[in-house]
Order: C-alpha cells, then sequence, then structure tokens
C-alpha cells in the first residue's frame, strides 16, 4: 500500500516536473525543475529495487551535471521576451515534429515484446549476489568489461576533446609556480647592507637583488630603491 | 502488544519518526553548543575569554542568538525571486538533516540501516551545493552571487577527491554499508593504514564545508558575507544551523570512514565498558575540535591556490593511493570477497 503511494507520488511529481521543465518561463527554473525530476527518477529507481542505480543518480547528474548546467544558465544573459517571439511561427512546426516523435514512440511501443526466454539467459544472472550493487558490479567488471571500459575511453576522449576545444594558453595569464617559491631563500632575495648614519643605500646604487642566485628572471631595474628624503635626514 | 503494534505500517511509521527525533534533537542542541564551543575555543587560541555572560560560563548564549535571530525581521529583497530566496535555506537545513538518516550510532543503530549507505552520504553531501547556488542567484546581489558561484565550483572540486578517498576505503571493506565500514575497522582503524587518505578527506571536508581556511564563498573581506549577505532572521538560522550541521556530518563521516565509528581504540575490558554511542560522540567531537582548531591557526587560501591543491594535488594524489590499495591488496590476496 505505502509503495503504491510512494509510487504514484513520486511518478506525478517527476512527470509534473517534466512539463515544468519545458514549459518554465525562466530557464534557472526549468534547470531546476529537470532536478527535480531526477530526483523522483531516483525515488522510482530505490521503489523498483535498484538503489545502486538510484544513488548514482543522484551523485553523477544532481551532484555534478545539473550543477555545471545551473552555473551556465545562471550566467546566461538571456532577454526571455526575445526568445518568446517566434513561439506563434514555429509552434506549428514543432507540434509536427513532436507528433511524428509521439506516434513513433506510441508505435514501437505497442510493438514491443519481450523476448520469451529472456528470464533464462545466462548473461543477466548473477548467482549469490545478495545486493545489487554487487550483481552490477560482477557483470560490469566479468562479462561486460570491455563495453564497460570502451564507454569510458569515449568520456575520456569527449573530456580531452573539451579540453583541447577551449584551453587558451594566455601568456599575460599569471600563474603560480608553487616549486619556485619554495625553492627561495632569504639570499636570493636579500642583501645585508651595512650603512652610516644618515648615509642612503642610493649612493650605492639601491638594493639590488643578487642577480644570478635567484631562481626568478633577473630584474634589471633595482628591486627596492629607498629614497634619500628630506624627512629621513631630519 | 507492543510486539503486534510494530509491526503494522502505522506503527513502523512512528517508530521511524521517533528515532529520526532521537537522533536529530541531540544533533539540533549539538549545533547550539558548537556555536558557543567555537566561540570559546578560538577565544582560548587568542587569548580571550569569549561568551561568558549568559547563564554560568556563558553556556546559555546560543539559545540567546537564536532567541535574538528569531525574533528579527525577515527581510526579502525587492529584486529577489521570493520562492527561491526562501527555498534555498530550507533546502541546505533539510539536507543536512536527511544525511543522518543512515549513520549508525552503534552496532546496527541506524534509522535506515540501507546497503548503499555510504553512496547516500555521498549524494546527500554532493546536493548541499544547491542550497548556496540557488540562495546566491536568488538574491539578486552581486556579492551573493560571486559567492555562490564560487562554493559552487570547490564543492564540486573537492567532491571529486572525497570520492576517490571512499573508493579506497571502500576497497578495504568489501561493502558499502556504513556499518561493515565501521566493522571492518574491528582490528586497524583506517586511519593508521591509510594515514595520507585520513588526511586528504580531512582538508577535503573542511573545504565541503566552507570552513576556514577555505571559507572564500563567505570571504568578509571581499564579498561581504558571500551568498547569505541578503538573508536575516530565521532564513539566516537554517543557513547557519545547517552549516553547523553538515559540519557534525563530515565530522561524523570521517569517525565512520576513518576512526572506528563506535568501536573503542583497543577491544579490551577498560575500553569495551564505555558503550559505543559515547565513543562515537567523543570522536565527532574530537574532529570538531579540530577543525576549530584550523580555524584558529590557518589563513584563508587564494582562490586559485584552492582549485590548485583540490585538482592538481588531491586528485591525483588519492587516484594513485586507490590503484595502490587496489594492487596491495590484490597483492597480499586480502581483498574481500562479498558479503564478507
Amino acid at each position: 500500500m505505502i509503495t503504491q503511494i510512494v509510487f504514484w507520488f513520486f511518478a506525478v511529481v517527476l512527470i509534473g516536473s517534466a512539463v515544468m521543465v519545458v514549459s518554465a518561463r525562466n530557464p534557472v527554473h526549468s534547470v531546476l525543475f529537470l532536478i527535480l525530476a531526477f530526483f523522483n527518477a531516483a525515488g522510482l529507481f530505490l521503489i523498483a529495487g535498484a538503489e545502486f542505480l538510484a544513488m548514482i543518480l543522484v551523485i553523477a547528474y544532481v551532484g555534478a551535471v545539473a550543477v555545471l548546467f545551473l552555473f551556465v544558465v545562471m550566467m546566461l544573459d538571456v532577454n526571455f521576451s526575445q526568445l518568446r517571439e517566434g513561439l506563434q511561427r514555429y509552434f506549428p512546426v514543432g507540434a509536427a515534429v513532436g507528433l511524428v516523435l509521439f506516434v513513433e514512440l506510441a508505435l514501437s511501443a505497442s510493438a514491443w515484446r519481450i523476448a520469451p526466454n529472456v528470464r533464462d539467459l545466462p548473461h543477466a544472472r548473477v548467482p549469490g549476489a545478495s545486493s545489487n550493487t554487487e550483481a552490477l558490479g560482477e557483470l560490469i567488471y566479468t562479462h561486460y568489461v570491455f563495453l564497460f571500459q570502451a564507454c569510458g575511453l569515449v568520456l575520456l576522449v569527449a573530456m580531452i576533446g573539451a579540453i583541447v576545444l577551449t584551453l587558451r594558453d594566455r601568456p599575460s595569464a599569471k600563474r603560480q609556480d608553487v616549486a619556485v617559491q619554495h625553492a627561495r631563500v632569504p639570499a636570493d632575495t636579500l642583501q645585508m647592507m651595512t650603512l652610516g648614519l644618515g648615509e642612503s643605500t642610493t649612493g650605492n646604487g639601491g638594493f639590488r637583488r643578487p642577480i644570478g642566485k635567484s631562481a626568478e628572471k633577473p630584474v634589471s631595474r633595482p628591486a627596492l630603491v629607498i629614497e634619500n628624503s628630506p624627512d629621513r635626514e631630519g | 502488544m507492543q510486539h503486534f503494534f510494530l509491526d503494522t505500517t502505522l506503527g513502523l511509521i512512528i517508530l521511524t519518526v521517533l528515532e529520526a527525533l532521537a537522533m536529530l534533537v541531540p544533533l539540533l542542541v549539538g549545533v547550539a553548543y558548537l556555536t558557543y564551543a567555537e566561540r570559546k575555543v578560538l577565544a582560548a587560541i587568542q587569548l580571550r575569554k569569549g561568551p561568558n555572560t549568559v547563564g554560568p560560563f556563558g553556556l546559555l548564549q546560543a539559545f540567546a542568538d537564536a532567541i535574538k535571530m528569531i525574533t528579527k525581521e525577515t527581510i526579502i529583497p525587492s529584486g529577489a525571486n521570493r520562492a527561491l530566496f526562501l527555498l534555498a535555506p530550507v533546502l541546505t537545513f533539510g539536507l543536512a538533516m536527511m544525511a543522518w538518516a543512515v549513520i549508525p550510532t552503534n552496532n546496527h543503530w541506524a534509522v535506515a540501516d540501507i546497503n548503499v549507505g555510504i553512496l547516500y552520504l555521498f549524494a546527500i553531501s554532493s546536493l548541499g551545493v544547491y542550497g548556496i547556488l540557488i540562495a546566491g542567484w536568488a538574491s539578486n546581489s552581486k556579492y551573493a552571487f560571486m559567492g555562490g558561484l564560487r562554493s559552487a565550483a570547490q564543492m564540486v572540486s573537492y567532491e571529486v577527491s572525497i570520492g576517490l578517498v571512499m573508493v579506497s576505503v571502500l576497497l578495504a571493506v568489501g561493502s558499502l554499508n556504513l556499518n561493515d565500514i565501521v566493522l571492518a575497522q574491528r582490528h586497524v582503524w583506517f586511519a593508521l593504514p591509510m594515514f595520507p587518505m585520513f588526511v586528504v578527506f580531512f582538508i577535503s571536508a573542511l573545504a565541503e564545508t566552507n570552513r576556514a581556511p577555505f571559507d572564500l564563498p563567505e570571504g568578509e573581506s571581499e564579498l561581504v558575507a558571500g551568498f547569505f549577505v541578503e538573508y536575516s532572521s530565521l532564513s539566516f538560522g537554517l543557513f547557519f544551523l545547517g552549516e553547523y550541521a553538515n559540519m557534525f556530518l563530515m565530522s561524523g563521516m570521517t569517525t565512520i570512514l576513518f576512526l572506528g565509528g563506535w568501536l573503542p581504540p583497543v577491544g579490551i575490558a577498560p575500553f569495551t565498558w564505555i558503550p559505543g554511542p559515547i565513543w562515537f560522540i567523543a570522536k565527532i567531537l574530537f574532529v570538531l575540535f579540530v577543525f576549530i582548531w584550523v580555524r584558529g591557526t590557518f589563513p584563508r587560501y587564494r582562490y586559485d591556490q584552492l582549485m590548485r591543491l583540490g585538482w592538481k594535488v588531491f586528485l591525483p594524489f588519492s587516484l594513485l593511493w586507490m590503484v595502490l590499495t587496489a594492487g596491495f591488496l590484490m597483492a597480499t590476496g586480502l581483498l574481500p570477497h562479498s558479503g564478507s
């Protein structure tokens, strides 16, 4: 009884938020409804007994993908009224495409047959697995290991592709090199000078970084020059 | 008769609600005293006295602050998105409470002792970023928005290393159940053989809870107060409670993953006399003390250094450690098998 109530609750909220994703006026609201939809889908997975998939859905989609989504949408500067302008004009085309898709979906769903002996196939059976995490692990890392690794490779290629497309090495960018900073010692940057009373360093050419010792590029001008200012004299 | 009652659905629901209350009420009282403890410990570090006026030793200070906060006016900025502005603190607080459903305080003492407990914790803690991001956006203020963005990037980055650290621990446990994770530490706490991962996890926990030295989302010197700049009264209070409850949660996770949960340090007589929950609470309090100690000791990180630490140091290191752990377990034949 409880299961059914919970199922209908999740299902109704899922469908409702999915509708809101496409109909919400504000794109940020759309993304938030999308997140709600993911969350309810995870709830449905839980009811179906697929607790591992439910958690992975929340972690991967809600916890990582949708955050970046929200991030991007929040930064977008969209003019909503301009976005809505073409709605009247494009509505018939959109409706036609939607109708075709819906009919195709309905056709394929009505023609769907589950293979009669699918439950007896050896691949789908994991003997002795007590939880579905174990069952998934035993299948993925034994029978489907090559497909699984191929998926990983595809993702890796996509990731490298994204980095290659977006990485610009600007020479003006300031970079911190921690190794160089750690390698600095006082002798590289400080010079002790013994000066008599009232004498200034400018007479000796000012303070300089000892050239050559420093791990950084040598500085052409004096790093620090103490001016012989009148109020110091007094 | 009691047994009959508990077998019915209604009885089960009532029992679960009571269990949740038994978990959350001490937690909220603990949050109140954590703020007091934080002020006292920071004061001691800075050679001050800290709160000492309200009640004996200032013990009622937290409640005085709470009453003050509740009686203030809730101000919603005119440019704000009202619904989301109010949703954000509720979300933060609710998620911080939700996670406690799976935390075991003793052998099989959890509201929900589920198979994928550690994944549940990871999922809930990864949702925490939404409260902050929504708050930053809905406030319609540039400081709040900057804080929200910083926080989102920071939490997503450090989640990656937290996830990899968890995988290393799970390799040694062979189960995703939190109860099993604690029981796997009967002989030695994971903090010893996996000491580097313990440190990485603790630092990532600091970043995940937006605590010093990673409190850039709040960064009062440049962002006023970051994402909750526009919040006041109870909506601010909920954020505050949620953040401190998250600190408790991360300490609890550190305790469960590395410090042996409710188990005593050694399983011999004088230590085993003390019941499990007390060990568990004592360990959580110790980790929380370190949280505060770090805040009193370290200066704030710069943002690019924070990102560098997360992606270029912790991520490769925890990945390498995971491979090492798997290799070691495989080579020595210690790899736990299902059900053990």
